[in-house]
């Protein structure tokens, strides 16, 4: 398990100025990722024996909610694709978690990396049905889809209808080692997620992909493979959303149809990317974080935290369209997965950026 | 016999799809934008009848309240939320139809009717609790007329005939008057029709408030009809839309065909399987999506 500052690129050569030099990053996010292997190193190995049994199975909801923001933000904040309908994919992943675990008997862990192959595996076909929607029509098609999944699921026999599954693959298993296990494993798959999504945004078909949610036909024009790269995210992404229905399942030890196919995880994600910072890595991360930090303070309110989560969210696009992140960072990134160049210092009047 | 009956109940429940698929339609048709709290605000309607008709006003005055109320809060929210958020695209009004980059484009009018969604949805669980209601009829609600061996439905045949008057108006509207001709023009290229001296957030905001005033409309007939409770706003919504869809976008008398082949598809679904009404829709929403896409996507959606 390697944290942020393993994949951070090079600080730049000390060329002597004759050519303009181009970088990805810098000091900061050397520091920036120092900072953040540091989190994750203090989340593994001290969190665990600090606090209390319940603290760290909230914690895994945190991470859940962390993989959730970012692969719903590689949805729409790198694939220019909102989906009102992920949550059949938390879905998918809770009941295949159990189906898994307990009807087939693969270890958990296992259960919970199969659960998001079952996702990506739904998740194919069903692009090629809800991509004959564009835009906002995408978006409730999508929802439709989800609604479908859950009808489906609850007819499916041996499911457990309107009453959903219990998991029992952890009977007989210490309280303690049960949820120290699910922590950690959960703790790695968010590091996973998040780089692996990084390690995406910096490679040539994540470039792809920018260029696709900015000017789809431009792109097209260029040459980016416009449809083949649309399909990998809404794969990845409804992965990524099976792995994190998976994790809560694992996490709660039950599905019921009525919860883990909520439109509300939808919701979640849609705050949590658009008050953190739409189209970037880091902002996922900070809206989750915001999100789950507001969710223990409002609990006591019950319903109003939602009403007061819709409005945020309101405020946010329409005043602070960047997000938390943008206004906080600017152009600073942990992630850097643009670049930066420095013309030559006697005519570095206005240095061009590429990317965002 | 019950398969006649299935049939003239999901014709007649057409007629409620398509009222409340209007407003949908019109919102996209001018604006390109998706209003993803159209249900709730539906739902929202129907409430606020609920509540005054209780307080002892006839239904009928209830309506006639409801109906402006709604139509200025539909210019109210083009003005004070819509068109910020489309702002955002490509700096004031949309430019002409050639739109430049779109990608990022949809996305801040979708989120903030998605947020509004979510929140009214969720406030009006607070104020009315999650219990399911219905607006009392005096009997309306259940009357019928005999026809042959079948009881057809008053109030199911009143919503079909006000779902057929409605988009009639709409229509005339839009083609016949000044205003409905400056509509499209704004809705054809924002630009071009601005510089006729059409001004587009005005526009905007007159369809958005004839909008709403039509799902208003559609949400006392719901309300009348159906138990309803703050979360049915989902269902409306996602009714609605696939009324849209089956019909084809852009016409106003398809989305009533749309609503008609929903209600069947519904009735006769829950003929076979009392389970399984809803999702019988669902699956012919995919249904057409998968064997008629041609018609279902014409060049005015951006691609």
């Amino acid at each position: 398990m390697s944290g942020p500052a393993a994949v951070a690129p090079s600080t730049p050569p000390a060329t002597p100025p004759t050519a303009p030099t181009v970088t990805r990053g810098g000091r900061g996010s050397w520091v920036g990722g120092g900072a953040m292997l540091l989190v994750v190193v203090l989340l593994a190995a001290v969190v665990p024996y600090a606090v209390t049994l319940g603290a760290l199975s909230s914690l895994v909801m945190l991470f859940a909610l962390v993989i959730l923001g970012t692969t719903w933000n590689l949805l729409a904040g790198y694939g220019g694709m909102v989906s009102v309908g992920q949550q059949a994919y938390v879905g998918v992943g809770g009941y295949a978690l159990i189906q898994l675990a307990d009807a087939v008997g693969a270890p958990p862990w296992a259960a919970v990396l199969a659960a998001g192959l079952v996702g990506a595996a739904i998740a194919l076909p069903t692009s090629y049905l809800v991509f004959r929607l564009a835009g906002g029509y995408f978006a409730i098609g999508t929802w439709v889809v989800a609604e479908v999944f859950r009808l489906v699921t609850m007819q499916i026999d041996g499911l457990g209808g309107g009453t959903g599954l219990s998991l029992s693959a952890f009977r007989g298993t210490d309280r303690v080692e049960r949820v120290a296990f699910v922590y950690w494993f959960a703790l790695a798959l968010m590091v996973a997620v998040v780089l692996g999504t990084y390690l995406l945004m910096r490679s040539r078909v994540g470039l792809g992909l920018t260029a696709i949610r900015d000017d789809r036909v431009a792109a097209s024009s260029l040459g980016v493979a416009v449809d083949r790269g649309r399909r990998l995210v809404y794969v990845a992404g409804s992965a990524g959303a099976a792995l994190a229905g998976a994790l809560i399942a694992l996490s709660t030890l039950g599905v019921t149809p009525g919860s883990i196919y909520s439109v509300n995880w939808t919701a979640a994600m849609i705050f949590i990317v658009v008050v953190g910072g739409i189209g970037t890595i880091e902002g996922p991360i900070v809206g989750a974080v915001l999100y789950w930090v507001l969710q223990q303070a409002l609990a006591p309110l019950g319903t109003w935290y939602l009403v007061v989560l819709g409005a945020v969210a309101v405020a946010v696009v329409l005043l602070a369209p960047r997000g938390l992140w943008g206004l906080a960072a600017g152009r600073y990134q942990l992630f850097p997965t643009t670049h930066h160049v420095r013309p030559l210092a006697a005519s570095a009047t206005v240095a061009p950026r590429t990317g965002r | 016999m019950d398969w006649l009956n299935a049939g003239v109940q999901g014709v007649l429940l057409g007629g409620q799809y398509a009222l409340l698929a209007c407003g949908l339609s019109l919102i996209f048709g001018v604006m390109r934008i998706v209003n993803l709290a159209h249900g709730v605000l539906a739902v929202l309607a129907a409430y606020l009848s609920l509540v005054l008709v209780e307080q002892g006003l006839p239904l009928w005055l209830a309506v006639v309240v409801v109906v402006p109320v709604f139509a200025a809060l539909g210019y109210a929210v083009q003005r004070g939320l819509f068109n910020p958020a489309l702002a955002q695209v490509g700096g004031g009004a949309r430019g002409g139809s050639g739109g430049g980059s779109r990608g990022a484009g949809e996305l801040a009018p979708l989120l903030v009717s998605f947020g509004v969604a979510v929140a009214l949805t969720n406030l009006l669980q607070v104020v009315f609790s999650a219990d399911t209601r219905k607006i009392p009829t005096g009997g309306l609600a259940s009357a019928g007329l005999p026809l042959g061996d079948l009881s057809v439905g008053v109030l199911p045949l009143i919503t079909l005939a006000v779902a057929v008057a409605v988009i009639a108006a709409v229509q005339l509207f839009l083609a016949r008057t000044a205003t409905g001709r400056a509509m499209r023009a704004v809705a054809d290229d924002a630009g071009a029709a601005a510089m006729m001296g059409v001004d587009p957030k005005h526009m905007y905001a007159v369809a958005t408030a004839l909008a709403f005033a039509t799902l208003a409309l559609a949400g006392v007939f719901v309300g009348m009809s159906t138990q309803f409770s703050s979360g049915y706003g989902d269902l409306v919504l996602l009714f609605a839309f696939e009324a849209v869809i089956i019909g084809g976008l852009g016409s106003l008398w398809g989305t009533l065909a749309g609503g008609v082949v929903l209600g069947l598809a519904q009735t006769i679904g829950a003929q076979i399987d009392p389970q399984s009404g809803v999702l019988a829709g669902h699956l012919v929403f995919l249904a057409v999506l998968v064997v008629r896409p041609g018609g279902l996507m014409p060049r005015s959606v951006p691609a």
